[in-house]
């Protein structure tokens, strides 16, 4: 079971005299799926930098516990190794034979058997982020931070993408922050969404939601919270 | 694709040919016509004549071993001091500000101005045209390989954070590898300038090798001699460059080349 959990008070951050988080609480607990959403340049990917301490707030406390690793948009895999190499960077610690069977296990899980000597430059956009989503997975991380992991990708690979992590979290519980501009995306992963602002953000809407997961895209509960963020953000009525 | 790929291996072949099979024949009717007069310009007979007297006498195979062992030596020194330079330049700061000023300057003083004090300080003969390669090819190495640091994508490094790979790893596993594409196009750039620096170095501070046979040929007037030398320089400067392109094919570079 994941440990990872996360907690957010009074967070500001400015880049100079820019201003572009503003007083954000946050609480995230362990193993809960959280989707942030906003308009693009809200600052949503500064958060996710905070969070992954890749950044330190300017003002604000910001507690984790357990490991931290992110799923970036693309091209985050390196492309000098090949699959197999990419996710063993995740299993530091093993021993080789320990390492092997872990990643062959994880190749398995991704759907990309056949595949594992082939290099990120010879796969399908798919795939590649199936990759990283391994990797990211792989050695008992705490908690996933997902950089609109799918936003690369066409419409259709998106869906299959989304089930994909549904199927996998559920073998593997984690705590999971995505943060994404896909409202639809949001709504049928996470068990909570929050609607950022626009620039310095803060979080100006909080939705729960409580229908199990893997959800159909079409699901009641899905469409209704759709709508309720797309209201919450001003573009419906 | 297999048809395909026969066809291209040939043509990669046969269009070279047509092109160096052309100019001979121009240099071969032009001389034969008397449109080249061989005051200015040897005939193909008179070349291989030259050739053949070089060659049998043992002296090309020594002026040839002579400027591939400097060419070598040179290179290998630059290589070695400049990729880990170039490296250290483009990830301390410090270094960067200290060092970049010197190295451009280097760069753009040209490594033949160097000559007098090469004599003055080695001797004629194989350390200072060695000195001439080191002195222009190790700058030009450490630049490109700075900037191709400082290329390398930001979330290569955020990826190296979250895998917690740190110092030395973040060094040889994260921006070794990320750098060798474009490394290696620095090896080749590198290579082509260390001959001619080697051509020149041998012309005025050897006393051996290529260079300095086109030299000597030169006081001789054996205009024959001085084409043999060119040929001999241009075709093993590009047996070079072909061997260091065998490097992109290896599968940890290949990617810099595929996408």
């Amino acid at each position: 079971m994941s440990t990872g959990s996360i907690s957010i008070k009074g967070l500001s951050h400015s880049y100079g005299a820019t201003a572009v988080l503003k007083d954000i609480h946050l609480d995230v607990s362990p193993g809960e799926f959280v989707a942030i959403v906003g308009p693009s340049g809200s600052g949503k990917s500064t958060l996710l930098s905070l969070l992954s301490g890749y950044l330190k707030p300017t003002s604000g406390v910001l507690e984790r516990t357990g490991t931290t690793r992110t799923v970036h948009q693309a091209d985050g895999l390196y492309p000098w190794l090949t699959v197999e190499g990419n996710l063993a960077l995740g299993l530091p610690k093993l021993d080789a034979a320990s390492k092997r069977r872990a990643v062959s296990d994880m190749v398995g899980r991704i759907g990309l058997t056949g595949f594992e000597k082939a290099f990120p430059h010879a796969l399908s956009g798919g795939m590649r982020q199936r990759v990283e989503i391994g990797r990211a997975l792989c050695g008992g991380t705490d908690v996933l931070m997902l950089d609109e992991p799918f936003s690369a990708l066409d419409y259709l690979t998106r869906l299959k993408m989304r089930g994909e992590l549904c199927r996998l979290l559920e073998d593997q519980p984690r705590t999971v922050i995505l943060v994404t501009h896909d409202i639809e995306e949001a709504t049928q992963l996470a068990d909570r969404v929050l609607v950022l602002s626009e620039r310095p953000a803060s979080i100006v809407y909080e939705l729960k939601i409580d229908v199990p997961r893997p959800r159909d895209v079409t699901a009641p509960g899905v469409v209704d919270a759709t709508k309720a963020v797309l209201k919450a953000m001003g573009y419906e009525p | 694709m297999d048809t395909k790929h026969i066809r291209n291996s040939i043509n990669s072949w046969l269009y070279p040919s047509l092109t160096f099979g052309t100019l001979l024949l121009i240099w071969w009717l032009a001389s034969a016509r008397g449109y080249l007069s061989e005051q200015f310009f040897p005939t193909p007979a008179a070349f291989v004549t030259g050739f053949r007297e070089e060659f049998a006498s043992g002296s090309l195979l020594r002026d040839t071993l002579a400027s591939l062992s400097r060419v070598a030596a040179g290179y290998a020194l630059s290589v070695a001091a400049g990729v880990p330079l170039g490296m250290i330049l483009g990830t301390v700061l410090g270094a960067r500000l200290a060092l970049l000023p010197l190295l451009n300057f280097l760069r753009s003083l040209s490594p033949l101005a160097w000559i007098p004090f090469a004599i003055f300080w080695i001797g004629i003969g194989h350390g200072a045209v060695i000195f001439l390669i080191v002195i222009a090819a190790l700058p030009t190495i450490a630049l490109s390989t700075m900037a191709a640091v400082a290329g390398i994508p930001k979330v290569y490094f955020r990826v190296a954070q979250d895998y917690d790979l740190k110092g030395i790893h973040r060094l040889t596993r994260v921006i070794f590898p990320a750098i060798l594409p474009q490394l290696v196009t620095t090896l080749r750039v590198a290579m082509g300038l260390c001959w001619l620096v080697m051509v020149a170095g041998e012309m005025l501070a050897g006393n051996t090798g290529l260079g300095y046979l086109i030299h000597d040929a030169n006081n001789g007037l054996r205009l024959d001699l001085i084409v043999v030398g060119m040929v001999m320089i241009g075709l093993l400067g590009m047996l070079c460059d072909r061997l260091l392109m065998f490097l992109t094919r290896l599968p940890g570079i290949r990617w810099g080349y595929d996408r």
